[in-house]
Formats: C-alpha cells, structure tokens, sequence
C-alpha cells in the first residue's frame, strides 16, 4: 500500500488521474472500518486532510457549497438555518467523536443507502462537485446514487463539494433506530416544504438499493395543497391527503430484509415518518405564516 | 512510512508504520501508550478515544499518516494537559486530572477498560460547556460504552467534575 499525502486540491487531482485506484480518505469512518476488518487492501490510500478548503463552506445567494469534509458537527454548529434538514441529519449520525471526523463527501462516496446526509440532501435539492483533471461535472443529487454502494463518479474522479439549496421553508428529517446515538437507520426519511415554488421534496434511507426520492408522493401532495389553497390559507393539512402521502411514500420504497428490519417494517415506518414530519414541517409553516399575516 | 507527530507535548517518531495502519496502533504498539484502548476497531465503542489537534476522536479511525504533524493527547496526557488549561497550578497531590479524581471518587471505574475514552470525552466537553445538563453529559459521551457500571457511576463522576470546576475546587 501507498500513502499518498497531497497537499493541494490540483495535487489530489493529478495523483487520482494517475492512480484511478486510489481511495480517498478524509474522515476514515467508513475507509478505516474497512482496512481495520481486512475488508478491503487499496493498493493507494489518499489522505485529503491537507486540502484544506476541502472543510470550508461558502454561503451564496441560492445554495450552501459544502465541502466534501466539512465535519457534520460543524453542519450542526454553523449551518441550522441554511441546511436544517441537513443539520438535524448530521445530528443522527453515530456519535461525537465520528462527527467530529466525517463529513457529506465520504456519505456520498461510500453511497451506503443507510447514509444519513441522502434523504436530506435529496429533499433539500442538492447538486455533487465532481472533479477530475479533465474538468467539473455537476451531478443532481437524484442522479449521483446508481446502485447499493455505487455512485456516479468516474475512476478519476474527487467530490469537491456539494452545493445544496438553502432552505425556504421549514425541513424535517427523522430516522428509525434502537437508540439515539450510534445507530445505522433501520429507514430515514427527510422533507422539505419549498414555499417559494410551492413545492415538496422527500428523501427515502435505508428502504430501497438507493436512497430515492418518493416522486409520486410529492406530485400528490404539491396538487393536493394547490387544489386546495393550503398554501394561501395555511389551513391544517386534510387527514385524508396526509394519508395517503404516508402511502405513497410507502409505496415508493424497495426494501430488503436484513439483520436491522424487515422490508414489511421498513415500508411501514416510512409511512409513519412521512406523515410526521408532513405535520412538523406543516405546523411550523403555518405558524410561520400566521405570525407573517399579523405582521 | 515514518510518521512525525507531537503525542502529550512531546515529539514522536514512528518508523515502519504500514500505510494502512491506525493512529491507535502506532500509539499503542510502537509508541508504548496502551491507555488508550483497542476494542471494536469501528468506531462503535469509543474506548480509543483522544484528542486529534485538540477535536475528541476515535483514533482506530485516523489512518496513522493522517497524524503527522499534528497533535494527540491521550489519557496518559490528561492529567499535564488539565493542568496546563488551568494555567499550570499544580496537580492534584494524586497527579491526576479533576475529571480522573472524580470518576475514582464517584466509583465509576469498574473493569476500567471504557475509562480512559470516557475520561478524554468528558475533560473535553467540560472545556467546552463547564455547566452541562444531564442530557449534555449523556450526548457528549453517547460514543462511548461501558459494558459493567450502567452508566450511573459515570454519570455522578462527570457531574462532580463539573461541580468541582464551577467551586475552583
């Protein structure tokens, strides 16, 4: 095995156009696990904590660009406003300490569909910096997982960044697991309300290959709440509409069995965690607007 | 690889580090500091716990070359390294850091193998937050488990700690 220690991002980039095989390391959360178990012997390990703007973030008019390792904890610590959705994911993730140390790249880069940043990133909207010395790509997030631990980067490729639209209205994220701290989802699920667009947008973990989105859901849910003027009125939601929103997006997931749920438990509880945060995410937009019409 | 990096004030080489290898190893086995502790290697049991350029991390979890030239503390620096924070007034007759006092005084050391993780992660988040709740000491040490005391002992070590800080005791 080769260390390879570049220290700048134009120097990462050349090392990875010359050695396609070498696996980024940041983090390590995942990459250590997998050299500690023997699971896996790179013939190059790249360290990128030397690039340094690689753990900086720029807040611009529309998105947050998010470094690839820009720890979860400072997620949490600095971009609640901008990023809530992502910034109560990161809240989940395992425990201090791995927070201190991973960051959305390596979820992106692992790909894992338990990842917890993806039904965030997915409802926010959300675009992935891909470089090579070829050049940049932007890839939608929706497009960026391909398959179980797969996604769309080239063997030359690095994640710069991710560029993640800053929220225009409320977002909720919740995730199901034994206990609060060091848990790996049974199911997540994220929602943003975008009122702006009058818009919906779901993010699905840990219930099927992928992390997907629950388009059929959101179609439902945008005409539903146009139809019915809930935007302007900001009346509650209809208990029939959140319904079958909860069953759409149950419908939208592709389970499997495994040591951590069953694919019938997984379907279910995405149901539930859909028409929770529906409601969450509701009550706060209309308190919102209730405050907004007296002032 | 050789890998230069500074562990408890004091410079440290380590020569033949196989590239692959955790920053808890070389610590452990060709550094001579088995205080920090080697159990599930994942990053699930907190027990290697140290301070990584002053962030608490699990260090089975930082590839050795990720540590050169940076700064580790580990438990056997815990006790120098509190009394440096409180600005160099002597150690406790024991030698030991508040936070190590009180996890003996409050008994929450049983099989002793998850102390020294819990006792880095509890000295670090009482620099950051000196009057935690419950629900802060209980986040600020979720990472790491204890299979004997039930967490109770732990609990009444770190608010004695705190107790003990906010007196100047």
């Amino acid at each position: 095995m080769d260390f390879l220690r570049p220290a700048s991002w134009e120097e990462a980039l050349a090392a990875k156009a010359e050695h396609p095989t070498a696996v980024p390391i940041a983090g390590g959360t995942d990459v250590m696990v997998e050299i500690n178990f023997d699971h896996r012997r790179p013939e190059y390990l790249m360290d990128l904590n030397r690039v340094g703007e690689l753990a900086e973030w720029e807040v611009g008019e529309e998105t947050v660009r998010l470094g690839a390792s820009v720890p979860y904890t400072r997620i949490m610590d600095h971009l609640r406003a901008e990023l809530p959705g992502l910034a109560l994911a990161a809240h989940t993730v395992a425990s201090p300490q791995i927070r201190n140390r991973g960051g959305v790249g390596g979820n992106l880069g692992t790909a894992s569909p338990a990842g917890d940043a993806h039904p965030a990133l997915l409802a926010a909207g959300a675009e992935v910096e891909v470089v090579s010395v070829r050049g940049t790509r932007m890839i939608p997030v929706d497009a960026f997982y391909t398959g179980v631990k797969r996604n769309a980067l080239a063997p030359d490729e690095l994640i710069r960044a991710v560029h993640i639209r800053k929220a225009d209205g409320p977002q909720q994220f919740a995730k199901v697991g034994t206990r609060n701290a060091m848990v790996i989802a049974v199911c997540a699920f994220g929602l943003a309300l975008h009122p702006e667009t009058r818009t919906v947008r779901t993010g699905i973990g840990s219930a099927a290959p992928t992390p997907v989105r629950a388009t059929a859901a959101e179609e439902f849910l945008n005409a539903a709440l146009e139809e019915g003027g809930f935007w302007d009125s900001g009346k509650v939601v209809t208990p029939s509409v959140a319904k079958r929103f909860a069953q759409l997006c149950s419908a939208a997931c592709n389970p499997i069995d495994d040591v951590r749920g069953t694919a019938s438990y997984r379907r279910h509880a995405i149901g539930v965690l859909a028409r929770r945060t529906l409601t969450w995410t509701w009550e706060s937009y209309r308190t919102a607007e209730r405050k907004g019409g007296v002032a | 690889m050789r890998v230069n990096f500074t562990v408890n004030g004091r410079p440290q080489e380590a020569d033949d580090v196989w590239e692959g290898e955790s920053l808890l190893y070389v610590l452990r086995e060709r550094l001579g500091l088995p205080g920090s502790k080697n159990a599930c290697e994942q990053g699930e049991c907190g027990s290697c716990t140290v301070r990584l350029d002053g962030v608490p991390v699990c260090s089975c979890l930082v590839a050795a070359g990720q540590a050169e030239g940076r700064e580790v503390v580990t438990v056997e620096g815990l006790a120098e390294y509190a009394r440096e924070r409180a600005g160099g007034t002597p150690a406790q007759d024991s030698g030991l850091a508040p936070i190590q006092q009180a996890f003996l005084d409050a008994g929450a050391v049983q099989c002793g193998f998850c102390t020294p993780g819990l006792l880095v992660a509890a000295d670090e988040m009482l620099e950051r937050n000196p009057t935690p709740s419950d629900a802060d000491i209980r986040e600020a040490l979720s990472g790491n488990l204890c299979r004997c005391t039930g967490y109770e002992k732990i609990m009444d070590a770190v608010r004695l700690a705190a107790a003990r800080q906010s007196e100047g005791v």
